[in-house]
C-alpha cells in the first residue's frame, strides 16, 4: 500500500479508537511524548501497561477465586489497574473499575466476578487495537511515511 | 544540579505542542531540577519519567518506597523534590511521606488516581506539598518547581525572624502559579526573585536580611501571645476577626496585619491539635523507636523540665525523651542523653538553626523552629503535663523553657521560673490549645502570669507539687539554665502559638512551611506527623500538668522581683522572666515563652546564637545535660554574666563548666513521631 493509503487508514482508525471511547485525551499525551530521543515511547509505555494489567488481572482472578476473599486487596488492585489504564488512557478499561471498586466495597463476589469478566473483555479488546495501530504505524514508517497527529 | 538529565534537554519533541523551546532555553532554573519518582505501576512510573525528562528535571525513578527511602538517605542533598503515588505495596505512601518531611525535609508530592476528598485530605494533612490525580499531565508536572521555591523561600524568611510575615501561606501554593514567572525566575539556588516577588504580596517588612532583627518586628511575646489568646477566647474562635482582635487587644503599635498573620497561624495550630488526636498512640512507641524523634519536642516543653530531671536522675533518660518526644509529638533528637540540651536546642535551635543551615538544615531546623515557635507562644504544656503525668510530681521539672532574653543572672532564675512555670504551663495550654488543652482556662493565666506563680516553685530540690500537675523543681542543677533565645523568640514568636501540645510537635512543622503552603490544611505543618498532636492529646489526660507552660507565658518583665538567690522560686523565676526582658536591650526580646534556655549556639554546635543575642542565659543547652554540673541551687550565684550573644554566655558558662556536650548540629528536630517508623 503506498504511504499516502496507509497515512490516511492510521488516521481514521485512531479517529474511531478515540470516537468509541477506547482511547481518550491521555493518550495523545503519550503521542506528545515522543519524540527523536524516544521514538518508540508510546509503544514502549503500552507494552508495559499490557504486562502489568496481564498481572493484576491474574491476580485478581487469583483473589476472586479465593474461598475467603480478601477484598481489600482486590479493591487495591484494581485501583492498580485504574491507574495504569487512566495513564495510558485506555478509557474503557479504566471505567470498568469504578464500578468494580464499588463492587469491592460491598463486598460481593458475584458481583465483583462479573466486573472482572467485563475487564477482562476490555482489555483485550484495547489491546487488539492498540496492536492493530502499532502495526499500521509501522507498515507507515517502513514505507518511508510519517506518523499522523491524531488529536 | 543543573544539569539535566540524560536526554532530558531536548529540544521540543516533534509532535508536541506543550513544551516549547523557549522555555528550555531561556533561564536555568528550574531546568535540572532533581526530582525523585516513586511508584509501583511500572506505566505510569515510565510515563512519569518521560513527562519529567522533557520538563527538564533530572528524573529519578524508583518502584519501591523503602528504596526511595534509602536513595534519599545515601544521598542527603541529593534531591530537590519526591513525587510519590499513595498507593504502593510496600509502604504506605503517606508513611514515606512523614519519613521524608521527618529525615530529609523535603517537599513531597503525592499522586493516586483516587482522587476522593478524604484521601485527599489526608495528603493534606501528612503535609504533602500538592496532590495529584492520575493520569497526571505533563502540565501538572511542569510547574512542581515551585513548591522547591516556596519553600526555600519559606525558609530564608523565617530565618530572617520574619515574624509578623504575614505569608499567606496557605495562599502561597495558589501564589506561586500565579507570581512567579517562570521563565525570570532565579536559578535554582537562588530564591530570592520569586521571594521578591512573593514578597510583594506579602507584608512588606519580610526580607532576606540576616539583620532583619533590626527590623521593628512584632515579636510575640507570652504576653501579647496570652493577650491575643484571650481575645480570640473572647470573640470565640470563629468569629475572631483581627480587627476585633486588634481592638480587645489594645495593645499599642500592633498593627491589623500583625493580627492577621498571627491569627493564621493560631489556627493552623488548632486544627492540628484537632487533627492529631488519632495519632497519639503512635507517638510513644515510635518516640521510643527512634532516639532522634523524641527530643525535637522535648526541648519545647520541657527542655528545661526534662532535663532537670534527667539531670537530677529522676527520669531515666530515656524515659524523658519519650516524655518529650510524646510531648512534642516530634521526634527530632538524636542523642537519647542529653536530653535536655536536645530539647533546648530544638526549641532554641530552630531558630538559630535556621540562621545557621540555610539549606539542608534548615529544613530541619525549620521544623524545630517550628517547635519553638509553638512553644514560644505557649510552652508546651502538653509535654510539660506529660511529664508530670508520666513522673510522679516528685520530680523536678526544670523550668521550662525559659526564655531568656536577657538572662543575665538569670539562669538561676531561670530555673525557678520553670518550677513556676507549671501554673503557667497551663495557662498557655488553655490558651492555646482549643481543642486539647481546655484545661486551663484562661483566668488560670491571668493569675498566673501575674504573679508569676508564686507557689509554685520550689526550693531547689523540692519538687513543685502543683495542682495542675506538674512539678517543678527549679533545682539547682536544674540544668534549666536554660538559655533563653533571645533573639529566637523572635522567630518563635512569630509561630508561636506555644500551644503546649501542638505546638511544640505540630505547630512548629507547620510553621515551617507545610503548614503555610497548604492551601487548605490546616494542619499543614505537621507534614504527617500528626501523631505529634497525638502525643499531645495523649499525654495530657490530665489538664492539671501543666507546669512549665505557662510560665513563660505569663513573665513579662513588669514580673520580675529582685532577684535573690534564695527565693521561692516564683519570685526566681519572676525574676528572671522580668530580667530577661529587661535585659534584652539589644534586642527586642520578650521572654519567650517556653523557650527552651539553650543557648543556641552551644546546643547546635553553633556558638553563634542565630543572629542575635540569642540567649543571654549561658548555656542555657548546656543546661540540660548538664544538669549537673549546674550549680547548686543557688541560682543567684550561677548566674553568669549576661552578655548578649550566646557565645559570650556560653563561653562564660563553658569556662565555668566544663567543656559543653557537643550539641546535635542537626537541628533537624522536627519532632515528628511518626507512627511506626523504622528508626
Amino acid at each position: 500500500m503506498e504511504v499516502g493509503q496507509l497515512q490516511r487508514s492510521f488516521v481514521e482508525y485512531m479517529t474511531s479508537l478515540f470516537r468509541e471511547g477506547f482511547l481518550d485525551a491521555q493518550f495523545c499525551q503519550l503521542q506528545q511524548l515522543q519524540d527523536d530521543s524516544n521514538p518508540d515511547f508510546v509503544v514502549e509505555v503500552v507494552s508495559l501497561f499490557f504486562e502489568d494489567s496481564e498481572r493484576l488481572l491474574n491476580d485478581l482472578t487469583m483473589a476472586l477465586d479465593q474461598p475467603n476473599v480478601d477484598f481489600k486487596q482486590v479493591d487495591a488492585h484494581v485501583h492498580q489497574l485504574k491507574g495504569s489504564s487512566s495513564s495510558v488512557g485506555a478509557q474503557r478499561v479504566k471505567n470498568c473499575c469504578v464500578p468494580f471498586r464499588n463492587c469491592c466495597e460491598e463486598q460481593n463476589t458475584e458481583a465483583c466476578l462479573r466486573c472482572l469478566q467485563q475487564i477482562k473483555q476490555e482489555y483485550l479488546l484495547v489491546k487488539n487495537k492498540l496492536q492493530t495501530l502499532f502495526e499500521l504505524e509501522q507498515q507507515i514508517v517502513a514505507a518511508g511515511g510519517a506518523i499522523p497527529m491524531v488529536q | 544540579m543543573m544539569n539535566i538529565g540524560s536526554g532530558s534537554l531536548m529540544s521540543v519533541p516533534s509532535c508536541t505542542g506543550s513544551w516549547k523551546s523557549g522555555d528550555v532555553v531561556s533561564d536555568q532554573f528550574p531546568v535540572g531540577l532533581r526530582v525523585l519518582v516513586v511508584d509501583d505501576d511500572p506505566t505510569c512510573l515510565r510515563i512519569l519519567e518521560k513527562m519529567l525528562r522533557n520538563c527538564h528535571y533530572e528524573v529519578t525513578k524508583c518502584n519501591r518506597a523503602e528504596i526511595a527511602l534509602s536513595l534519599l538517605r545515601e544521598n542527603k542533598n541529593g534531591f530537590d523534590i519526591v513525587i510519590s503515588d499513595v498507593h504502593m505495596p510496600d509502604m504506605d505512601g503517606f508513611k514515606l511521606l512523614e519519613h521524608i518531611g521527618l529525615e530529609m525535609d523535603l517537599p513531597v508530592i503525592m499522586m493516586s488516581a483516587d482522587d476522593s476528598k478524604d484521601v485527599v485530605m489526608k495528603g493534606v494533612t501528612h503535609g504533602a506539598y500538592d496532590y495529584l490525580i492520575k493520569p497526571v499531565r505533563i502540565e501538572a508536572l511542569k510547574n512542581i518547581w515551585q513548591h522547591v521555591v516556596r519553600k526555600k523561600k519559606h525558609e530564608l524568611k523565617d530565618n530572617n525572624y520574619d515574624q509578623s510575615g504575614s505569608v499567606e501561606e496557605g495562599d502561597r501554593q495558589q501564589k506561586a502559579s500565579e507570581d512567579v514567572d517562570y521563565s525570570s525566575s532565579a536559578n535554582e539556588g537562588n530564591c530570592k526573585n520569586s521571594k521578591k516577588r512573593k514578597e510583594e504580596e506579602e507584608e512588606a517588612d519580610e526580607r532576606d536580611d540576616a539583620s532583619a532583627l533590626k527590623k521593628p518586628r512584632v515579636v510575640w511575646s507570652v504576653e501579647l501571645h496570652q493577650q491575643f489568646v484571650q481575645a480570640v477566647h473572647q470573640l470565640g474562635i470563629d468569629k475572631a476577626v483581627p480587627k476585633k482582635i486588634l481592638e480587645l487587644m489594645n495593645v499599642p503599635g500592633l498593627t491589623r496585619e500583625n493580627v492577621a498573620s498571627h491569627l493564621q497561624k493560631y489556627r493552623l495550630y488548632l486544627r492540628r491539635l484537632s487533627g492529631v488526636s488519632q495519632h497519639q498512640n503512635g507517638l510513644n512507641n515510635s518516640f521510643m523507636g527512634r532516639p532522634d524523634a523524641t527530643f525535637g519536642i522535648i526541648s519545647n516543653l520541657n527542655g528545661l523540665d526534662l532535663q532537670a530531671i534527667a539531670a537530677a536522675g529522676q527520669i531515666p533518660a530515656q524515659s524523658l525523651a519519650t516524655l518529650q518526644a510524646a510531648a512534642l509529638g516530634r521526634s527530632a533528637t538524636k542523642s537519647a542523653i542529653p536530653m535536655p540540651l536536645v530539647d533546648q536546642r530544638n526549641l532554641f535551635s530552630f531558630e538559630n538553626s535556621k540562621l545557621r543551615y540555610p539549606e539542608g538544615q534548615q529544613l530541619q531546623l525549620n521544623n524545630s523552629n517550628k517547635q519553638t515557635d509553638l512553644l514560644h507562644g505557649i510552652p508546651t504544656n502538653m509535654e510539660l503535663k506529660q511529664l508530670a503525668n508520666l513522673h510522679n510530681p516528685s520530680e523536678s521539672f526544670v523550668g521550662m523553657n525559659m526564655q531568656v532574653n536577657s538572662t543575665t543572672q538569670h539562669n538561676n532564675s531561670l530555673l525557678m521560673r520553670m518550677s513556676q512555670s507549671q501554673p503557667r504551663a497551663q495557662m498557655l495550654n488553655g490558651a492555646n490549645n482549643g481543642s486539647q488543652v481546655s484545661r486551663l482556662p484562661l483566668s488560670m493565666q491571668q493569675s498566673l502570669s501575674s504573679e508569676g506563680i508564686p507557689g509554685a516553685v520550689l526550693a531547689q530540690s523540692g519538687i513543685v507539687d502543683n495542682a495542675h500537675g506538674s512539678v517543678y523543681n527549679p533545682v539547682s542543677q536544674a540544668s534549666s539554665m536554660v538559655d533563653f533565645s533571645v533573639n529566637q523568640s523572635k522567630e518563635l514568636q512569630s509561630y508561636n502559638f506555644s500551644l503546649g501540645s501542638n505546638s511544640s510537635g505540630m505547630s512548629t512543622m507547620t510553621n515551617r512551611g507545610m503548614l503555610q503552603e497548604e492551601v487548605n490544611s490546616d494542619i499543614k505543618g505537621s507534614r504527617g506527623f500528626p501523631s505529634n498532636y497525638d502525643i499531645f492529646n495523649e499525654l495530657q489526660p490530665k489538664s492539671q500538668n501543666w507546669s512549665l507552660q505557662n510560665v513563660f507565658s505569663t513573665f513579662d518583665a513588669s514580673h520580675h522581683p529582685s532577684i535573690q538567690g534564695t527565693q521561692g522560686v516564683s519570685s526566681q523565676l519572676l525574676l528572671q522572666q522580668g530580667i530577661s526582658s529587661t535585659h534584652n536591650s539589644e534586642r527586642n526580646r520578650n521572654v519567650p515563652i517556653g523557650k527552651p534556655m539553650y543557648s543556641n549556639g552551644e546546643q547546635s554546635g553553633h556558638s553563634n546564637p542565630m543572629g542575635g543575642p540569642q540567649l543571654n542565659s549561658v548555656g542555657g543547652n548546656m543546661l540540660a545535660v548538664k544538669a549537673e554540673r549546674f550549680p547548686d541551687a543557688d541560682y543567684q550565684s550561677t548566674i553568669f554574666p549576661v552578655q548578649f550573644g550566646q557565645d559570650d554566655l556560653m563561653s562564660a558558662y563553658l569556662k565555668q563548666q566544663g567543656s559543653v556536650e557537643p550539641v546535635e548540629t542537626e537541628f533537624g528536630f522536627d519532632g515528628y513521631t511518626l507512627d511506626n517508623l523504622p528508626v
